[in-house]
């Protein structure tokens, strides 16, 4: 039987795919090359893996203020990922979003599950949001 | 989310369409950060022209049309080439083709074309308890930490579009209790000559960002006489490794005339004593190699201010610098430069300066890669992922003097 997670909803939509959960928060700009999603920061745990169409879970944001730039510029080269899964609200990557829609690149849903829900996420299960930003894990 | 008639005017497009997507645009942001309301801020300064791809390009370009102006003094953070020297930048044709473009259109917005990281060091110095719309991860923990002035993290986009109404969502930073401090930092532990040295700050602004991430903390036991480029530095590299949009150091910055103070009168969630080890690690957490030859140095991430300047040139009689040498610096701080007759010394010392842009945002450094040697915390932490080079951290004196023959001296005494 399927899990379902609730979480708090900042940008609604629903979205389907391969969860990729990130080992440490990162800085989209210097952290994600905008060219092809893959992130580039050597030092990231994650180094080299593709975000492109995936729930990417998030345990933090840090660094800098032009990841929205980044968020905007895979949005707009169907570069994205598939949803994002935030520990905590967060100004900059929804912006990316907010301005995707209004430049008409379309959107994707962004929620925020608390840090201590994120053990239930794993790398490779596959998951579906929902519009009411319900969390299904599909296995 | 609620809008002043003023602003429902603003987002119904009375003020022409480009205003109306800022409005649209600032107010969704709002209610997607739980603001009840937007507050006018006294001026912006705006990361959104540095090229990252050319859908920035097509959104600034759309305001443009639309009939966008500033209402507020917006200064300009670095952009994609140097507008002196062409030849500083090697982009391709389209990338530099769209790098102007970009330029040129946050100037035809009536932005302050100040291109620099370090806007407090070309006058613009928003004042204690002012709100304002600040983006740049480096600018912003300065303007609320060392000037006091009130700033959340703006990311690129929101930043242009609170100076294009402004206005900006309340919440956040703009809230004085949510400026106090949590989380005590110890620092009786570390040497005062260490304290005592610009090599110490961005070190611990590094261990700062990633063990703090997006909390408040206070920083107790710096000298009373911490100088705005050492904060500077501190800033920047706690911005860099984490979410630090605010920190406080007690008896230094101006919300913190006391530990007490700082934390409001009510005693911290967690005090941390910072020992040498922790910053031991930290610092090598900076660099990524442990090699003794390095192919090129880079300073000013911040931007380099006349002070910094005093201090390098300080250092170069006698010496020859052997490989490339950068200082990426404002173009007010070039012009004064020119002005005192120090540019044409520091280009016949080896110094290259690079004004309006930075070699960690563009095509810069030359392209067949190695080491790079900084004594930024910013630098040492976007180098590998923005250039492909590898990253050493040291002293300015370690950078000066590594950069004489290529090989590596380190002064590792202070961090015994």
């Amino acid at each position: 039987m399927a899990i379902a997670l609730a979480t708090t909803t900042q940008i609604a939509g629903e979205a389907a795919g391969e969860i990729l959960k990130l080992g440490k928060p990162i800085s989209f700009w210097g952290g994600v090359d905008p060219r092809t999603g893959r992130i580039s920061d050597p030092r990231h745990p994650n180094h080299d893996a593709d975000i492109a169409g995936k729930i990417l879970v998030l345990p933090g944001m840090i660094g800098s203020s032009s990841s929205s730039y980044i968020m905007l510029e895979l949005m707009s080269i169907r570069r994205a990922p598939a949803a994002l899964i935030l520990a905590e609200p967060d100004a900059i990557l929804g912006l990316g979003v907010v301005v995707a829609k209004e430049m008409n690149y379309g959107s994707i849903p962004v929620v925020v599950l608390p840090r201590a829900d994120h053990d239930a996420l794993r790398t490779g299960q596959r998951a579906r949001i929902g519009a009411d930003g319900k969390i299904e894990i599909l296995g | 989310m609620k809008l002043t008639g003023d602003e429902m005017d603003l987002a119904s497009g009375k003020r022409g369409e480009a205003a109306a997507m800022a409005m649209r645009i600032a107010s969704e942001m709002g209610r997607m950060l739980g603001a009840s309301r937007m507050i006018p801020v006294a001026s912006s300064h705006i990361d959104g022209a540095l090229y990252h791809g050319d859908s920035g390009v097509h959104f600034a370009e759309r305001l443009v049309a639309g009939g966008a102006k500033v209402v507020i003094p917006a200064s300009l953070n670095v952009g994609g080439l140097d507008m002196h020297d062409a030849s500083i930048v090697k982009y391709d044709a389209h990338r530099r083709d769209m790098a102007g473009r970009l330029m040129k259109a946050y100037e035809a917005m009536g932005c302050w074309p100040t291109w620099t990281c370090s806007p407090y060091h070309a006058g613009h110095r928003p004042k204690l308890g002012q709100d304002v719309a600040w983006g740049e991860s480096n600018a912003v923990a300065f303007c609320n930490s060392v000037l006091g002035a009130r700033t959340n993290r703006y990311g690129d986009f929101l930043d242009i579009c609170c100076a294009i109404t402004g206005r900006a969502p309340y919440y956040g930073l703009h809230l004085p209790e949510n400026r106090r401090a949590t989380i005590v930092i110890d620092t009786s532990a570390i040497s005062p000559a260490l304290k005592n040295s610009d090599v110490f700050y961005p070190v611990l602004g590094s261990w700062y960002g990633a063990e703090i991430g997006s909390a408040i903390g206070v920083i107790d036991g710096l000298p009373a006489d911490t100088s705005e480029d050492r904060l500077k530095a501190l800033a920047a590299a706690a911005a860099s490794s984490g979410a630090v949009g605010l920190f406080h150091a007690a008896g230094v910055t101006p919300e913190a005339p006391s530990l007490d103070a700082a934390c409001g009168n009510r005693p911290p969630a967690r005090t941390i004593r910072l020992t040498p080890d922790m910053l031991r690690a930290a610092r090598d957490r900076l660099s990524t190699v442990k090699g003794e030859s390095i192919d090129a140095v880079a300073l000013g991430s911040p931007h380099f201010s006349i002070g910094e300047f005093d201090a390098l040139e300080a250092l170069l009689p006698g010496k020859r610098l052997g490989i490339p040498f950068f200082v990426c610096t404002g173009r007010n701080v070039v012009a004064e430069l020119e002005r005192q007759g120090r540019l044409l010394h520091l280009a016949e010392a080896g110094v290259t300066v690079v004004a309006d842009t930075c070699v960690v945002v563009a095509p810069i450094l030359p392209a067949k890669g190695g080491v790079l040697m900084t004594n930024s915390g910013k630098f040492a932490h976007y180098t590998p992922a923005n250039t492909g080079y590898a990253v050493m951290y040291g002293s300015l004196a370690d950078c000066v003097a590594s950069a004489e023959t290529g090989q590596v001296k380190r002064e590792e005494r202070l961090w015994q």
